[in-house]
């Protein structure tokens, strides 16, 4: 089956008819579908197409993520890839009756572009996919990922099969290096320079080892194709181990990932019953064995020396480099580590040639990459593009605009490691060089989105508070400096900054990057170094005028009821927790401040948008209109 | 002592390593599945039967977000505490389970019905604010859907 190119240049992917003919009904089994009431859906559809006398017609599956996890549990119907979303286990007879036997669309159901208003039919024409163009997630929410004949009826094992039996290590690596892929872990390396490394390193035993630890926050691009394409990754694996001349492989997966586990362990017991992976594979005399190690959950893990420590049952601190691992890794023998993603494009770059891929994306950086959007948008889900696609284009295109109608403020890329990019901006490439010239990095693929409601120095401080819990303690720069940057931002947030923190903070950063030891602490301070570079008046404000912008900061403001919108309605009073509201029915209402907590309750219930919070000097300003006789 | 289920499921896992010391982890998490958490008996029995030493294994333990050094309550409660939800108010589903249960991160209920747990990121980032009860995942979160989630856990 081949795919078909979009008329937005997305890759269409066919989809996989069930072996014997039948028509299907794909039910997404995401996680985020699955907590969302999926496999509920997925019931009732086999219920339904029982009761209507389809079972042996029609098939209900299930597929891995889908990609647009804000619409779940959603179904597809095969066919005219007929996309249900929003579903709720009352709509599936609806389905079944009219669409399945009566071969009608039901047009009510159907996906509802939020910008135009208009139904959407084909999943393949809503917008958020148009613009996708998927690689590494080819197969993920198309194919049932616990059947390994889905993903071989895609092509998958092919390019495994031809590199093992027909190819040498040699002309592997050399396509790899002409795709131009880097890793998608963050650091952006080239993949096929690392290969050549190990390739080079004279062992009796080299180890491949995928990094399925996605510790970064706001990630979730790799879970995804571990639970949904898992075999893509052991392909991936097979082809690396073959060039790096490795026979023994793990993949560690976060302890936090159970479905990921659980496909990860199926998928390598039925490659090794088909003879895909084991000794002898592809009938050669290639013997490649893999195995899955589970992390116990500590976000330092996933950093390379760390991760390897961990494997080989010590402590998961890192160690400084070199040696790097391919000279010296898992337990003193050469080793090769990927991250997911990286590994799950290699069958396809086999497949359909270096140039095909390196046709994709800028000039130094090739090739597509997939994000998790979160925040603030409408669309949250997960996004496979070419590089170089711009900030606007993931924000407004992909991730159709921000949520509420409210204004987009900045995106953080790149987690704790990474930086925030604002609305100024907006026009940059996503690129490894765009993005590391704004301060950003592209890190492992998180986008988050924040609007004029999140204060970005509340989100250094959230960052460095996460950086300070994580950070392992093993060097000082890292443990110390910034404990030392938190207690500064928690002081500014607090109200309580003092003029010359800014450059305090500048310092720190300055050394904890230069000395620590592992990416960690060296990136720790970029969520602070960007906002301070674009949003230095936030950071003025909070110190000089007491005041937070976004109204974020719940020390900088207080709670106050508009007497020109409030109608006297009693709500926020019935509502408020502590009793802080009093006021007569039809009569302005007053909070008490003295008694306020700021849990924004009354703010959140108010139908009028009477309750507003002060900042700075507007405090100052009702307080004198209060005391004024009337 | 290792219980005799114990040890054949960390006997399987031995295979996958060429040191013994390596099923360390592993094994941790398999007896904690068994025992609730890891006592210091636990990692007594665990170590003897690795040949690691308990102080190894006790720096392990204390360094990973999913073994517990102590004894939690019936349900573990593991709110997300990443950057998404952090900007889709993490604070305030936080600071709401802390009222409702009266105790804070870190801590089980009097009853020992919950033990209340930070954790990096659950991967729900489109559904932020997120959090986890034992194996299952709840996103969305909002102070009126907390309550009806937590209601579920006897
Ligand atoms: C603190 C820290 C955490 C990291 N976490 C991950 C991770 O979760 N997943 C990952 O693939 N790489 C992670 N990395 C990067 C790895 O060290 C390594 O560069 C990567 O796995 C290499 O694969 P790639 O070349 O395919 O990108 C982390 C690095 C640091 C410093």
């Amino acid at each position: 089956m081949s795919d078909v190119e979009t008329a937005a240049g997305g890759v269409r992917v066919g989809i996989v008819p069930a072996a014997d003919g039948k028509r299907r009904v794909q039910v997404c089994a995401g996680t985020a579908c699955v907590f969302a009431g999926s496999l509920k859906i997925f019931e009732a559809f086999e219920r339904e197409i029982a009761a209507a006398g389809l079972a042996d017609q029609v098939e209900v599956a299930i597929i891995g993520c889908h990609g647009l996890c804000s619409q779940g549990p959603l179904a597809v119907i095969s066919g005219q890839e007929t996309y249900y979303p929003k579903l709720k286990a009352k709509h599936v007879e609806r389905i079944v009756k009219e669409h399945l036997v009566g071969g009608t669309i039901v047009d009510d159901l159907l996906y509802v572009e939020p910008g135009s208003g208009e139904r959407i039919a084909c999943w393949h024409d809503i917008p958020f996919y148009a613009q996708q163009t998927r690689i590494a997630l080819r197969d993920v929410g198309v194919i049932h990922p616990e059947r390994i004949e889905e993903y071989v009826a895609r092509g998958g094992y092919a390019a495994a099969r031809t590199v093992v039996t027909e190819k040498t290590p040699e002309w592997v690596i050399d396509e790899v290096l002409a795709s131009g892929i880097r890793g998608r872990g963050g650091a952006g390396f080239p993949t096929g320079q690392k290969w050549k490394f190990a390739y080079s390193s004279v062992s009796d035993q080299k180890y491949l080892i995928c990094n399925g630890d996605e510790g970064d926050p706001g990630a979730f691009m790799d879970a995804s194709i571990m639970d949904g394409d898992p075999h893509a990754v052991i392909e991936g694996m097979i082809i690396g181990s073959y060039a790096i001349g490795a026979r023994d492989g793990y993949i560690y997966v976060r302890a936090e990932y159970p479905l990921a586990v659980k496909r990860l362990r199926l998928a390598i017991a039925q490659a090794e019953q088909h003879g895909y992976l084991g000794d002898d594979m592809f009938g050669s005399d290639w013997s490649f064995h893999l195995k899955i190690k589970e992390g116990a959950g500590a976000f330092v893990c996933g950093e390379e020396t760390a991760l390897m420590a961990s494997i080989e049952g010590r402590r998961g601190m890192p160690r400084s480099r070199p040696p790097f691992p391919a000279v010296s890794g898992l337990w003193g023998k050469p080793t090769n580590i990927n991250n997911v993603e990286t590994y799950a494009n290699i069958p396809w770059i086999i497949t359909h040639g270096a140039a095909a891929y390196a046709a994709l994306g800028t000039e130094k950086s090739r090739g597509t990459k997939a994000f998790s959007l979160a925040g603030k948008l409408v669309n949250g889900g997960l996004a496979e593009v070419p590089i170089g696609s711009t900030i606007r284009e993931m924000v407004y295109g992909v991730g159709g605009g921000i949520k509420d109608g409210r204004q987009f403020k900045a995106v953080q890329l790149g987690g704790p490691s990474g930086g925030c990019v604002p609305a100024a901006l907006i026009d940059t490439p996503i690129d490894y060089e765009s993005l590391a010239a704004t301060g950003a990095i592209m890190g492992s693929g998180g986008m988050v989105v924040a609007d004029d409601q999140t204060c970005m120095v509340d989100l250094a401080r959230y960052f460095l508070q996460f950086t300070q819990n994580e950070s392992c303690g093993k060097c000082v720069p890292c443990r110390i400096g910034t404990k030392r940057m938190l207690e500064i931002l928690e002081a500014i947030t607090a109200g309580q900054g003092e003029d010359g923190d800014i450059e305090r903070l500048q310092k720190l950063a300055a050394t904890i990057k230069r000395t620590s030891l592992c990416g960690l602490g060296q990136t720790a301070p970029n969520p602070v170094l960007t906002t301070i570079r674009y949003f230095r008046d936030e950071y003025e404000a909070h110190i000089y005028d007491g005041a937070c912008p976004a109204r974020a900061c719940s020390a900088l403001i207080t709670y106050h009821i508009d007497p020109e919108s409030c109608t006297g309605c009693m709500l926020c009073a019935k509502k408020c927790p502590v009793g802080a509201i009093s006021g007569e029915r039809k009569q302005t209402h007053v909070i008490d401040i003295e008694v306020c907590t700021k849990c924004d309750t009354c703010r959140q219930v108010c139908r009028f948008g009477a309750v507003e919070r002060l900042t700075g000097d507007e405090v100052a300003a009702v307080s004198v209109a209060a005391r004024r006789p009337a | 002592m290792l219980t005799d289920s114990e040890r054949t499921e960390i006997e399987a896992t031995l295979a996958h390593y060429p040191h013994r010391r390596s099923a360390a982890s592993g094994a941790m998490r398999i007896v904690q599945r068994h025992r609730g958490f890891l006592s210091d008996e636990a990692l007594a029995d665990i170590g003897a039967f690795l040949g690691v030493s308990v102080e190894e294994l006790d720096s392990r333990a204390t360094f990973a977000n999913m073994l517990f050094r102590h004894p939690v309550g019936r349900h573990v409660i593991l709110i997300c505490d990443s950057d998404c939800c952090y900007v889709m108010a993490y604070e305030q589903m936080r600071d709401h389970i802390s009222a409702r249960l009266g105790i804070g991160l870190g801590q089980t209920t009097p009853d020992g019905r919950f033990t209340f747990l930070p954790i990096v990121c659950l991967a729900q980032c489109d559904h932020a604010p997120a959090m986890q009860v034992d194996d299952d995942f709840h996103g969305d979160l909002t102070p009126e859907r907390i309550d009806e989630i937590l209601a579920r856990y006897e």
